[in-house]
């Protein structure tokens, strides 16, 4: 990607890495003006927390060429860990978010060497595993998680001042989101972003020149777990309640489709899938019973005409007619 | 003896590839293994570098027993392979290749090396900002070789070079490969093409089914009767 933007737009090259970050900033600012109620607030908080899972699990589908299958279940784990840390134990909020960051990473870790040694199709599976593994336990320990009925975590304050304004929350999850995508493209700038992206083509070649391409698989893996963890922490102070359904397959195929389908390799086609994918149900609820039908068309739409997704096929195109 | 392989075994699942081989190279020599297709020939070359495993024997590089040692750490001690398919980084640029190929380096600085490789292979200056994948076979097997040969190796691993080359191009790859072992560096070539990498070679094995099946001098087997009916086709 070279540029996204005319070339009377082009920025000084310190910032050129992250014009990205630029414009995202810039709409998030701007977003406020075109949301006229609670409810669009809601969506778009949501919309906000899935990006900040996937903007992490495009790093490794997209850079370290995994499939992941059970990203909703760390979101989950993350969610729930904040839920019982806060209200079981009153434990201020910021301590539980980062508890629970630390427990999902370590639980990736642990489920992550046996499990990318597999590949292809036996990595989704063992992935899927892991997240209906995690799904039952939740729903069975009703005394620790309140089981099916779920639990409420307590509201989110930091330093004295509660977000409880769905427009605070907005305000809350931009800057989380912001903090995301300025981590992930640092990190896809460092040696770490570079061997990753070696061993997605070129494992053998990768292994060859010394870099330890299991390590690297891990740690992406481990990151990417706990990126979900965070968005998963934010979401059980937003919501009303959590339950299991929120760490569900089909909603880690969900969060797989947003990363397809806004582009894979790309931070902010992230951002765009997520966005889309969470918008589109709700606007195409006025079509009621058709609603999956135009869903799944939009999908097949993209798979067929944009193949690599919907920003890198967007970026391409503007920088054909910008070097002819 | 720069490397010693003793009794080197490695399985397929339960199909044997390697049935007991022994192999040396001696400090400066360029030595040649040739081979029908599936031989296993390849395999080996693999499970030196530490990317296939060994279900038994040994390899010895310079004094260490590296039998066990992954293939990240083998690169730090000095081995560096060009794999069979070259396997070049193809979204990245070949200037970026080539700093790849200094990743176990840390701390060092890789201009010079970088100069020495444009100096070496030319073409690859004239391509260096443009992705690896877009260069032709011959220009990737040299910039798979130049990446290798970034790490500042001790030990070579050529792995069929000639793969898939025009002819000329075939030349162009051998010419470079006596240049580097006229510089000093210690080669191992594994090629289908015997004929040619005996031809350059001070040693060879050859390779059938697993086994090595005669080692001489590479002269001694170019002459050699059974070698020309099977591999030379005279």
């Amino acid at each position: 990607m070279t540029s996204m933007l005319p070339s009377a737009l082009r920025l000084p090259p310190a910032l050129h890495r992250h014009r990205g970050l630029i414009i995202l900033a810039a709409l998030i600012a701007v977003l406020p003006l075109a949301l006229r109620n609670d409810y669009h607030y809601d969506v778009v908080i949501n919309a906000g927390l899935n990006a900040i899972v996937v903007v992490g699990l495009n790093l490794l589908i997209g850079y370290a060429g995994q499939i992941s299958l059970g990203h909703a279940a760390f979101f989950g784990l993350g969610a729930y860990v904040s839920a019982i840390l806060t209200t079981t134990y009153g434990w201020p909020a910021l301590g539980a978010m980062a508890t629970g960051i630390v427990v999902v990473g370590i639980v990736a870790y642990v489920i992550a060497r046996p499990i990318l040694r597999l590949k292809g199709h036996y990595l989704a599976m063992a992935t899927l595993g892991i997240g209906v593994i995690i799904s039952i336990v939740l729903n069975t320990e009703a005394q620790v998680t309140g089981g099916p009925d779920g639990m409420s975590a307590a509201p989110f304050t930091v330093l004295g001042y509660t977000f409880a304004s769905e427009q605070s929350w907005y305000w809350l999850v931009g800057g989380a989101l912001l903090l995301t995508v300025w981590l992930s493209t640092n990190l896809i700038d460092s040696p770490i972003g570079r061997a990753l992206r070696a061993l997605h083509g070129a494992e053998i070649g990768a292994r060859v020149v010394g870099i330890d391409t299991t390590r690297y698989k891990v740690l992406i893996f481990v990151i990417s777990a706990m990126f979900a963890s965070f968005a998963g922490s934010l979401f059980a102070h937003h919501t009303p309640t959590v339950t299991p359904s929120i760490l569900g397959f089909i909603k880690s195929v969900e969060f797989v489709v947003m990363a397809v389908f806004g582009g894979m390799a790309s931070v902010m086609g992230s951002v765009v899938g997520a966005f889309i994918m969470t918008l589109l149900p709700n606007v195409l609820a006025a079509f009621e019973d058709f609603e999956p039908i135009i869903l799944g068309g939009i999908m097949m739409g993209t798979m067929i005409f944009m193949p690599k997704g919907l920003v890198p096929t967007i970026a391409k195109k503007l920088r054909r007619k910008e070097a002819p | 003896m720069l490397l010693e392989i003793q009794g080197l075994e490695s399985h397929y699942g339960r199909v044997k590839a390697l049935k007991g081989v022994d192999v040396a190279v001696k400090s400066g020599e360029l030595v040649a293994l040739v081979g029908a297709n599936g031989a296993g020939k390849t395999t080996m070359l693999r499970a030196l570098s530490g990317v296939q495993s060994i279900s038994a024997g040994s390899i010895r590089f310079d004094g260490h027993d590296i039998t066990r040692l992954p293939a990240h750490k083998r690169v730090h001690l000095g081995i560096a392979q060009v794999p069979e398919g070259r396997q070049v980084f193809g979204p990245m640029s070949v200037e970026d290749n080539l700093l790849m190929g200094t990743y176990r380096r840390r701390g060092a600085k890789p201009g010079d090396d970088m100069e020495r490789m444009y100096d070496t292979f030319p073409i690859l200056k004239t391509k260096r900002k443009q992705a690896a994948g877009l260069l032709s076979g011959g220009q990737q097997q040299m910039l798979a070789m130049a990446r290798a040969l970034m790490s500042n190796p001790r030990l070579l691993l050529l792995d069929e070079p000639s793969m898939g080359l025009a002819p000329l191009l075939v030349g162009e790859i051998f010419n470079a490969v006596e240049r580097l072992k006229a510089q000093g560096m210690t080669i191992l070539l594994v090629e289908q093409n015997a004929f040619q990498a005996l031809g350059i070679a001070d040693r060879g094995y050859v390779m059938e089914t697993g086994d090595i099946t005669m080692a001489d001098d590479a002269q001694v087997l170019l002459g050699d009767e059974r070698v020309k009916a099977a591999y030379l086709g005279l």
